[in-house]
C-alpha cells in the first residue's frame, strides 16, 4: 500500500473510531439518565459495558493518533483534526465515565430500597439538555458543523443556571426533612455529573471550532 | 534601518530561462536576522528565485531577470552594481557540499579572503578559526586543518562550505537544500547552526523537507508554478494556512 493511501486509511479509521466513541457517549448518557429517572436496573449493565468499550476504543484511538503523528507528521487541517481528536477522546471517555457513575447511583438507590421523594422535573430537564449537548457536540465534530457548536454554547449557559437552581432546590428539601437527605444527595450528585457531562460537550464544541478555524475559543 | 525591517525585498520579480518564465511576479519582504524557508514542489521556481537574490541566475546562458531585488533598499540589478559585490554580501550554500577538492580545510575557508586581496596572515588565521567555530566545525577539524577539504564526512563538508561562505562576512546566506545529501545527525547540526546564524545573518533556505522548514524558519513561503502562493509565519502556515493550495500541498493532497 502506498504511504499516501496508508495515511488516508489511517485518518479514515480515526474518523470511524471517533464516530464510535461519540455514539457510545450518547448512548451511555441517555441510558444512565433514564436508569436514574425510572430507577430501572435493566439499563445499568449496558452502561457499564459501554464504559469498558469506550475505554478500549480510547486506547486504540490514542495509539492510532500517535502512529499518525510519528509516521506522517500531519500539518494544517490534518494536524488540527488529529490533535483535536486526541483531546476530545478524553472528553468522550469522561462523559461515559460520568454516565457510569450515574448508573451506579441507580444501583445503590435500588439496593437501599430508596425511591424518588418527589416527581422529578428539573433532573429530567438537565439530563435532556446534557444529552442534546452531547448529541450536538458529537455531530458538530463529525460533520464540522459550526452552527451546532453555537447551539452547544447556548445550552451550556442554561445547564449552568439550571444546575444552580437544582442545587438550591434540593438543599431546601433536605433542610425541610432529614429523611430526604440520602436521596437528596443522590440528586445533587446526578445533577452535578450531568453538569460535568454538559461541560465536556462544551469542550468538544470549543475544540471543533479550533479544528475548523484554527482559532481557540473559550466559552 | 531597524532590525526587523526588510533585508531583502523583491518587486515584481520575473526570471526566465529563454522564453520560459520560471519565476512570476514575486513580491516578498524578507526580514533581517530571521530564517525564511521556501517550500514548493520540484520545478516551482524556488531555487531559481533564490539564485536571483545574489545574481547567480544570470550566470546560466540564455537567462534573464526583470523586476527589482532590493538589498537594504538598493536594487542589486541597477546599472553599475557589480555582481561580485552582491555575491560577497549575499552568500550561497548549495545542495551538495562542494569544497575545493585540491585545497586543505584551512585554504577552503581562507580562499574568499585571499580572493578579496587580504594578505594579513594573522587576520586570515583569525577569520578561518572564527568561521569554522561559527559553522560548528572547529572542534572536529582544528587538529587537521591541512587535510583535504574533501577528506571529511559529507556533513562536515557542508559545514566547511558554510564556514567558507561566512569567512567573508556576508549579510545574507542563501541555502539551497543544504541538508538533502546529509544524514539526520549531520542535518540536525546544520539546523542548529541555522538557528544560531540568524542572530547575525538573514537566512533564506530552500527545502523540500517541510519538517525542516517548520523547525528552523520563522517565516515560510510556499511557491507553486513560479508564483508565490503564501508567505506567512511558519507556525501559521503549518497549523492553519490561509490558502487552499498551501493546505493541499503540505498535507500531501496534491495533483
Amino acid at each position: 500500500m502506498s504511504p499516501r493511501k496508508a495515511y488516508q486509511d489511517e485518518l479514515n479509521e480515526l474518523g470511524e473510531r471517533m464516530n464510535m466513541m461519540g455514539s457510545m457517549a450518547r448512548e451511555a448518557i441517555t441510558l444512565a439518565a433514564k436508569s436514574f429517572e425510572d430507577l430501572d436496573l435493566s439499563l445499568v449493565e449496558r452502561v457499564r459495558e459501554l464504559d469498558e468499550k469506550a475505554y478500549e476504543t480510547l486506547v486504540k484511538t490514542e495509539k492510532g493518533i500517535i502512529k499518525i503523528i510519528a509516521l506522517h507528521a500531519p500539518v494544517a487541517g490534518d494536524l488540527r483534526y488529529v490533535t483535536t481528536s486526541l483531546k476530545i477522546t478524553t472528553d468522550f471517555d469522561r462523559i461515559v465515565r460520568y454516565a457510569k457513575d450515574i448508573a451506579e447511583i441507580t444501583e445503590r438507590v435500588k439496593a437501599s430500597n430508596l425511591r424518588h421523594f418527589k416527581v422529578l422535573v428539573s433532573i429530567p430537564r438537565i439530563s435532556e439538555m446534557a444529552v442534546s449537548m452531547v448529541d450536538l457536540a458529537v455531530e458538530s465534530f463529525l460533520e464540522g458543523d459550526l452552527d451546532k457548536t453555537e447551539e452547544v454554547f447556548v445550552l451550556e449557559d442554561r445547564v449552568d443556571s439550571l444546575y444552580d437552581e437544582i442545587f438550591r432546590e434540593v438543599l431546601t428539601y433536605m433542610m425541610e426533612n432529614s429523611a430526604n437527605i440520602t436521596m437528596g444527595m443522590n440528586y445533587q450528585f446526578v445533577a452535578r455529573y450531568l453538569e460535568r457531562i454538559a461541560d465536556h460537550a462544551c469542550n468538544i464544541a470549543e475544540r471543533t471550532v479550533y479544528m475548523k478555524t484554527g482559532e481557540r475559543v473559550e466559552k | 534601518m531597524g532590525e526587523s525591517s526588510a533585508k531583502i525585498e523583491t518587486r515584481e520579480l520575473d526570471a526566465y530561462f529563454g522564453s520560459n518564465k520560471a519565476v512570476k511576479g514575486i513580491d516578498i519582504k524578507v526580514k533581517a536576522n530571521h530564517a525564511t524557508a521556501i517550500i514548493g514542489p520540484s520545478g516551482c521556481g524556488k531555487s531559481t528565485f533564490i539564485r536571483c537574490l545574489n545574481r547567480m541566475h544570470e550566470v546560466v546562458p540564455g537567462t534573464r531577470v526583470t523586476g527589482e531585488v532590493l538589498l537594504e533598499g538598493e536594487d542589486i540589478y541597477s546599472r553599475g552594481t557589480n555582481p561580485v559585490d552582491v555575491r560577497r554580501r549575499v552568500g550561497m550554500i548549495f545542495q551538495k557540499p562542494n569544497p575545493f577538492p585540491n585545497a586543505s580545510i584551512f585554504d577552503n575557508v581562507a580562499y574568499g579572503l585571499r580572493m578579496n586581496g587580504i594578505r594579513d596572515k594573522a587576520f586570515i588565521q583569525e577569520q578561518v578559526e572564527r568561521s569554522l567555530k561559527q559553522a560548528a566545525l572547529w572542534d572536529e577539524v582544528k587538529d587537521n586543518l591541512d587535510a583535504s577539504g574533501v577528506s571529511i564526512s559529507g556533513g562536515q563538508q557542508q559545514r566547511l562550505c558554510i564556514a567558507r561562505a561566512m569567512a567573508i562576512e556576508p549579510e545574507v546566506l542563501l541555502m539551497d537544500e543544504p541538508c538533502s545529501a546529509l544524514d539526520p545527525i549531520a542535518t540536525s547540526k546544520i539546523e542548529d547552526l541555522i538557528f544560531d546564524l540568524k542572530n547575525d545573518y538573514t537566512v533564506i533556505i530552500v527545502t523540500h523537507n517541510m519538517q525542516q522548514a517548520a523547525r528552523v524558519a520563522d517565516w515560510t513561503a510556499f511557491m507553486y508554478l513560479g508564483e508565490l502562493i503564501e508567505f506567512n509565519k511558519t507556525k501559521r502556515l503549518f497549523e492553519n494556512p490561509e490558502e487552499e493550495l498551501t493546505e493541499r500541498y503540505i498535507t500531501g493532497r496534491f495533483g
